[in-house]
């Protein structure tokens, strides 16, 4: 059992035939911690969260998640890693347009018994208790086409869905991009919260400088990665 | 799986529009195979169910299917006939229980007629060794009586006592070229059998010769209307030649001497059939066009499939976004793979269910329409194995077929790893 949620030592990652898009000699995310990267758009965020996540395979360098290195799992134990570790918040359009609010939330545990044991019986009362606390409360909100949602609606539902079954981990990418600033604020405030009470890990990464002041820990991306590639 | 199998059962129902097209195509390709191959089915039971229960038809010599289909089914012509001191030599023989003479050759509006005793009506059996049964009056007892058949009778207005002409030959109507000094009287309606009997008026074999009195060069002598009906009765009406005669034997272990005794008769040439030899013969005539035909359907169920293809490689790209999502919470690889190919797999498997069940729909609605058109009865083809493994077939082809847009998802899925492009 380490401390570490995250640990990468010195990570190359280039996409076939291309410049190196990310060059880490360190980074970590300690368990519990709250934490804010910063990077402009292509500077290789999405494929740091991307090899992280344990989808795209590092050149070079150890990245371990959990005290688990991930150059040692195969790529299914790196997917179930995922399912059972992980919860992900993207841009946008976050949700699977066929499932209802609380199936996209509970879509998860269908992938991983870990969270689903974490869950206990009910999925659906979790669902709607996670949901209640970041701010949707509507019943009839949750019987509504994803679609229709707003898109700080579609986000929560997703802050919801990554936080189901208590992953150790929660990766936001650029989540608050598509929202005013005092959605924005808001959404983070809960996610914080949320985050916290399930005692996961949080990397939240955003082009937006102003927002570091809501995390326990700020990092630029351009500081750590040598390879700083401006597309 | 069952996780998987419910996110394809949605995915689906997100996009019923097309979905629901898709599932057309399917099953109006299976109904359509299962339609040609019930048809198929039915023509051949139909055809099998006409004769039981006689063992051997002899006829001059001639092609076994011809002499089939002219004695049986009223199809087409005898070329030449049989003696009747021959055909008493072979009735007389030792292994031969019993024996009907039948004589073709005259019509009446459409309907032939057939000469033959009233043993008919005791040894013709059709189906599973059902005999002919009279729903009105009696068989023949006079000269000019006739039992006619179940359509005869619906399809011309014709109850007992009805008269009746016979015409000379098998044209509709000849005026002329008729019998209509000799007028024959109804005396009996069969049961319908839906077999070739009852589109058949029956008379009496002595009628058919006396009928024919003064017609002896084939064609009408003009003395043949000063005979009248007291002069003929005066008569030897024991025909001169039949057409050809159906055989029971005493034992059926001497079925193929009895034929080889017959065929190889000395004096006047004969031929014998086996009934069930000759029907095999005659499907391997029609064995080719309903190959084409079955192939044909076969493609058409191809060219469904292959709508379903169409129509999940073209959703692929809009869904590209959602594999990702799955994928970031956590779906492998493979739960992409099985996502599309249980979505395919399930519109084939809903396509196919509802072919059946249209095909039997219109079986139920249709199917008393074609037998009294066509006497080829679709009544028999309910719901049955062909149309199991034509379930089980599509659905697996469905599921083989899914592995093409399932692939590249799986590839793409890969490939996309978490980044989702907008």
């Amino acid at each position: 059992m380490t401390d570490l949620a995250i640990q990468i030592d010195g990570l190359r990652f280039a996409w076939k035939g291309n410049a190196p898009v990310l060059d880490v000699p360190a980074f970590t995310l300690a368990r519990g911690e709250r934490l804010f990267l910063r990077g402009p758009s292509g500077s290789g965020k999405s494929t740091l969260l991307g090899v992280i996540a344990g989808v795209l395979e590092a050149d070079a360098g150890k990245v371990s998640v959990l005290g688990q290195d991930l150059a040692s799992l195969s790529s299914s134990a790196r997917d179930r890693m995922r399912a059972d570790h992980l919860g992900v918040i993207f841009q946008m359009f976050n949700l699977v347009p066929y499932l209802s609010v609380v199936g996209n939330v509970t879509l998860p545990l269908k992938f991983s018994a870990a969270r689903r044991k974490a869950v206990g019986g009910d999925a659906e009362a979790e669902a709607k208790r996670l949901l209640g606390r970041l701010g949707l409360t509507d019943e009839a909100l949750l019987e509504r086409r994803v679609s229709d949602l707003s898109v700080g609606q579609q986000q929560r539902v997703a802050a919801a869905r990554a936080l189901i079954g208590a992953p150790e981990i929660v990766i936001a990418d650029e989540p608050t991009s598509a929202l005013d600033a005092d959605a924005r604020d808001r959404f983070i405030t809960l996610l914080s919260e949320e985050a916290a009470r399930t005692g996961a890990a949080l990397l939240f990464v955003s082009h937006d400088a102003s927002l570091a002041r809501l995390f326990d820990r700020a990092v630029d991306l351009a500081e750590i990665n040598r390879a700083g590639v401006k597309a | 799986m069952s996780a998987v199998l419910s996110l394809a059962w949605k995915s689906l129902m997100n996009r019923k529009g097309s979905v629901i097209l898709t599932l057309v195509a399917v099953a109006l390709s299976v109904a359509l195979f299962l339609g040609v191959d019930k048809a198929r089915t039915g023509a051949r039971e139909g055809f099998g169910n006409t004769i039981s229960g006689t063992d051997l038809i002899v006829g001059a010599p001639t092609g076994s299917v011809n002499l089939l289909l002219y004695s049986v089914f009223r199809m087409g012509n005898a070329t030449a006939e049989v003696s009747w001191p021959t055909y008493q030599k072979i009735a007389d023989r030792p292994d031969v229980a019993w024996t009907v003479p039948i004589s073709l050759g005259d019509s009446h509006r459409g309907f032939r007629v057939l000469g033959t005793t009233n043993d008919y009506f005791v040894h013709y059996k059709y189906g599973r060794r059902q005999p002919l049964k009279l729903a009105e009056g009696a068989e023949f007892s006079d000269l000019f009586d006739a039992v006619i058949g179940a359509d005869v009778a619906r399809e011309l207005g014709y109850e007992i006592g009805t008269p009746l002409v016979l015409s000379h030959g098998l044209g509709a109507a000849s005026l002329g070229a008729g019998h209509e000094n000799r007028p024959f009287r109804v005396v009996g309606i069969l049961a319908p059998t839906g077999t070739p009997v009852d589109r058949t008026v029956h008379v009496s074999l002595e009628a058919i010769t006396a009928i024919h009195v003064g017609w002896e060069t084939g064609a009408k002598n003009p003395l043949a209307d000063t005979i009248n009906e007291k002069m003929i009765r005066s008569f030897d009406l024991t025909p001169k030649t039949i057409t050809a005669f159906f055989v029971g034997l005493e034992r059926k272990g001497t079925i193929l001497t009895t034929r080889r005794a017959i065929n190889t008769n000395k004096g006047e040439p004969l031929m014998a059939i086996i009934p069930g030899e000759a029907l095999a013969e005659l499907w391997s005539v029609t064995a080719f066009a309903e190959r084409a035909l079955m192939a044909v359907s076969v493609f058409v169920i191809a060219v469904g499939l292959v709508s379903i293809l169409t129509s999940i490689l073209t959703s692929l790209n809009e869904r590209r976004r959602e594999m990702s999502i799955l994928r970031a919470v956590g779906a492998r690889p493979g739960h992409i793979f099985s996502l599309l190919v249980l979505e395919a797999g399930l519109v084939g498997f809903l396509g196919a269910v509802v072919g059946i069940l249209l095909i039997h729909a219109i079986l139920l609605v249709a199917g008393p329409m074609v037998e009294a058109r066509y006497g080829v009865s679709l009544a028999g083809t309910g719901p049955g194995l062909t149309d199991l493994y034509t379930l089980l077939a599509v659905t697996l082809a469905s599921l083989l077929i899914g592995m093409v847009p399932a692939w590249a998802a799986f590839r793409r899925s890969l490939a996309d790893g978490l980044s989702v492009k907008v």
